[in-house]
């Protein structure tokens, strides 16, 4: 068994094309950014009934998987698995990265982007979205500090131990808030709900460490190194886990509120009437993205076939952006019930269901988020020591998997 | 010269605040107007304003608040789902009975508004006078308030706006809604143009005033006729309160 | 003699610079009405500030008594065009963009206040004499008291 040695990625015209790509993503993005602060938001899908779009879709996958990603170095240096520690590096890298990508669109979808200095100086305490811009810029810091006790010669375990702690005590309220935008917004029949929060930090593991498998073999199969097979099966064995707990949030979820006759319109709405919405549900978050990949992770050949990984983890990752899109979409475009009792009608889409339908300049823009997060993680893969260059099953140890 | 400047802010701070104590001594409502200065009171914390609209007196085919308050504040609804609407008239069917019935919605001025506790900046904010306002000049357009709002009362600025009215600015990329025609207040007006309007078509269904005065007309009708506030089960206790419903 | 070189430069500099000042610095329109008592020269270095100070205590507090309104500015300092109409922020002859333009210092009001005076709306202003409006307002506090 040799000591894991880690190296910066070699430059090779695969990686320069690759990053040229994301460049030109998030290139795009800040064009359409540009657009639509000039025209405002006429030129985007959004309206004044469905006021978070595709782009917020894409802002809190990216901030929740944010979250997940650095499950990794979590199960390393928290709960002492010392096999996951030669990725842990990557995953608070990748963690940081994914944060910055979500931020970015999060905060570039705002109507006057031009104020985001307001945003940093002035808070209401009282909001969970004042609480949450201080929960982000601490996760960097913190997850910062993290990486480089990881990576810095000579620091104590013990140090390490307690940023590990700090980090992960950090992220669990981090998704916390994340879900409590929904949770706390007591005036909507799809929200109001205090399982978002925990359902928030289950989708977190989920789509985080989906992330992360695809980053990680990604880039082990374009500079050629290895990925222990007996650790990524154990990590997707993992991830297969997550995806079921995500399962079992959202049944639980639903079935709470077709308990309370308050929501049985909303339910009806999701699960039946919605349209859209409704396959969006069942197939995309239900079948592909909880169902297909759960199988595919727990399929008896999976440590030999890398593609069944590879596709559960795509899986997992799009099921997550639909069921996000059900989350924020949906739930807008059910009607408030002001006046319940009674069929209303009004020239402000009062009781009806609210259509909404996503420009192209959302999807670029949320694109450019992930493009962002994606070549944040390259380059600080290119410029330091993240990635381990002998990670074979000889130098894993399986009993601390 | 920033000496020149602290002392002449000071100076100015110090007439506010001796206007203010001028016009505590006077009855609510009053605006003074002192010396060819303007001299108003300011939000009076004693005072919470609100409204009391009777269905029954709304007639379906009748939208002169919403015609008056787009006059008195420049927003124009095309019918665009992007078009800003600070008032909307609601047509209401009982389910069961058929019944059927109009009214129009705005901000309700809660006394607890969600939109002010979700507001990351606090550009969403309650004056003293119990009047929901958003300062556009730290909104920064991430429209929670809009997803907090049970009532649906705010708009967002889709496009960029000219020629507003110089009582009520309104920009691009903010969010906006019922304000209670705050700037007739101050001027001491005691009304909106909602409410005028209203009355001058004769229907009357709309009441204007201090709900902190037992002896205001919208006091004396809500003690004397059962009315109801939206969404009670929020306990957001609504400035605007329906009657008839 | 090097003192002499430098002595003519600096002459050379000094009115080089007066007739680039000429040239280049802004031409700030004419206003109407009654001069600030506190001079241009104060209006120049606090505006910003007074208005913030005011837009505080007019948004928040409900106080509309401003001395220095945005209106305010804006119906005296207001700039006709050619059609003998008052020019928007969208001219460069705007009186706030002349400076503002000059000094490239972005200028946001306009993006919600309208940047012309209202057709119709009177702004009965008038400069306010500052220690006789201090002195008015004490002897009204004092006569209120009785």
């Amino acid at each position: 068994m040799e000591r894991i040695k880690y190296s910066e990625l070699r430059s090779t015209p695969k990686l320069w094309s690759l990053l040229a790509i994301l460049v030109g993503f998030v290139g795009a993005a800040a064009l359409t950014v540009l657009y639509i602060e000039h025209h405002g938001h006429i030129v985007t899908g959004m309206n004044n009934q469905i006021v978070w779009g595709l782009p917020h879709v894409f802002a809190i996958f990216l901030i929740v998987a944010a979250s997940g990603a650095l499950n990794v170095s979590s199960i390393g240096s928290v709960f002492g698995k010392q096999a996951y520690k030669p990725t842990a590096r990557l995953s608070s890298l990748l963690a940081m990265a994914l944060l910055m990508g979500g931020l970015a669109v999060l905060v570039l979808d705002l109507g006057r982007v031009d104020r985001l200095i307001i945003a940093m100086v002035k808070y209401n305490f009282k909001s969970i979205f004042a609480w949450n811009i201080l929960l982000y810029t601490g996760f960097l810091v913190i997850v910062a500090i993290y990486l480089y006790a990881q990576m810095a010669r000579g620091v104590h375990s013990f140090a390490l131990k307690a940023a590990g702690i700090t980090a992960f005590l950090w992220r669990l309220a981090l998704t916390t808030g994340t879900g409590s935008i929904f949770g706390w917004l007591v005036a909507r029949q799809g929200y109001d709900a205090a399982i978002m929060a925990p359902m928030f930090i289950a989708m977190s593991f989920s789509f985080g460490l989906a992330m992360f498998m695809l980053v990680m073999i990604g880039t082990c199969t374009m500079t050629n190194r290895r990925y222990a097979v007996e650790l990524r099966t154990r990590q997707a064995r993992l991830l297969g886990l997550f995806v079921a707990v995500v399962l079992y949030f959202t049944a639980v979820q639903h079935l709470s509120n077709l308990y309370v006759a308050e929501h049985n319109g909303f339910e009806r709405f999701i699960l039946l009437e919605g349209g859209i919405y409704t396959w969006l549900f069942w197939l995309g978050q239900v079948f592909f993205g909880g169902i297909v990949p759960l199988t595919l992770l727990f399929h008896p050949k999976l440590d030999v076939k890398k593609g069944l990984v590879v596709l559960a983890a795509l899986l997992v990752v799009l099921g997550g952006l639909v069921q996000l899109y059900v989350i924020i979409i949906a739930g807008q475009a059910y009607p408030l019930e002001i006046f319940p009792g009674y069929d209303v009608s009004s020239s402000f889409s009062d009781g009806v269901i609210n259509q909404y339908s996503p420009s192209y300049l959302e999807l670029i823009l949320g694109l450019g988020g992930v493009a962002l997060a994606l070549a944040i993680t390259i380059i600080g893969m290119k410029i330091l020591r993240i990635l381990p260059v002998n990670l074979s099953d000889d130098n894993v140890d399986i009993t601390q998997v | 010269m920033t000496k020149e400047k602290g002392a002449n802010i000071h100076r100015r701070d110090f007439l506010k605040s001796g206007a203010a104590l001028a016009s505590v001594t006077l009855a609510s409502g009053v605006t003074l107007m002192a010396m060819g200065q303007g001299v108003a009171a300011g939000a009076n914390p004693n005072v919470r304003w609100g409204l009391l609209i009777d269905a029954n007196k709304c007639p379906s085919d009748c939208s002169a608040c919403i015609s008056a308050c787009s006059n008195e504040h420049g927003w124009e609804d095309n019918g665009l789902p992007t078009d800003p609407q600070w008032i909307r008239k609601i047509t209401l069917k009982d389910k069961n009975t058929g019944h059927e019935n109009t009214l129009p919605l705005m901000c309700q001025h809660c006394e607890k508004p969600p939109c002010v506790d979700v507001c990351p900046t606090g550009a969403s904010f309650k004056r003293a006078d119990g009047i929901v306002l958003v300062d556009r000049h730290i909104c920064i357009g991430c429209r929670y308030c809009m997803m907090a709002c049970p009532f649906k009362a705010r708009s967002f600025v889709h496009e960029k706006v000219k020629g507003q009215k110089t009582s009520s600015p309104r920009g691009k990329g903010t969010v906006e809604g019922c304000n209670m025609c705050v700037h007739k207040l101050d001027k001491g007006e005691g009304t909106t143009a909602c409410v005028t309007a209203c009355s001058a078509t004769g229907n009357n269904a709309m009441i204007f005033g201090d709900l902190n005065d037992p002896s205001s007309d919208i006091s004396l009708a809500l003690t004397n006729y059962p009315s109801v506030e939206l969404r009670d089960d929020l306990r957001l206790n609504l400035g605007v309160r329906y009657l008839n419903i | 003699m090097k003192k002499l070189l430098i002595l003519v430069l600096m002459i050379f500099a000094f009115f080089s610079t007066a007739v680039l000042a000429q040239s280049l610095f802004p031409n700030i329109p004419k206003a109407t009405g009654n001069e600030h008592p506190q001079g241009n020269e104060f209006m120049r270095i606090n505006h910003m500030d007074m208005l913030r100070h005011e837009r505080d205590m007019t948004m928040r507090e409900g106080i509309r008594d401003v001395d220095n309104s945005l209106a305010q500015c804006i119906s005296c300092h207001v700039v006709k065009g050619t059609d003998s109409k008052p020019v928007t922020i969208e001219s460069e002859e705007h009186f706030c963009r002349v400076c503002h333009d000059f000094a490239a210092v972005k200028l946001d009001c306009f993006s919600c206040h309208n940047s012309v005076p209202e057709e119709g709306l009177k702004t009965s202003f008038k400069h306010p004499d500052a220690n006789g409006s201090l002195n008015a307002v004490m002897a009204y506090l004092e006569e209120t008291a009785k």
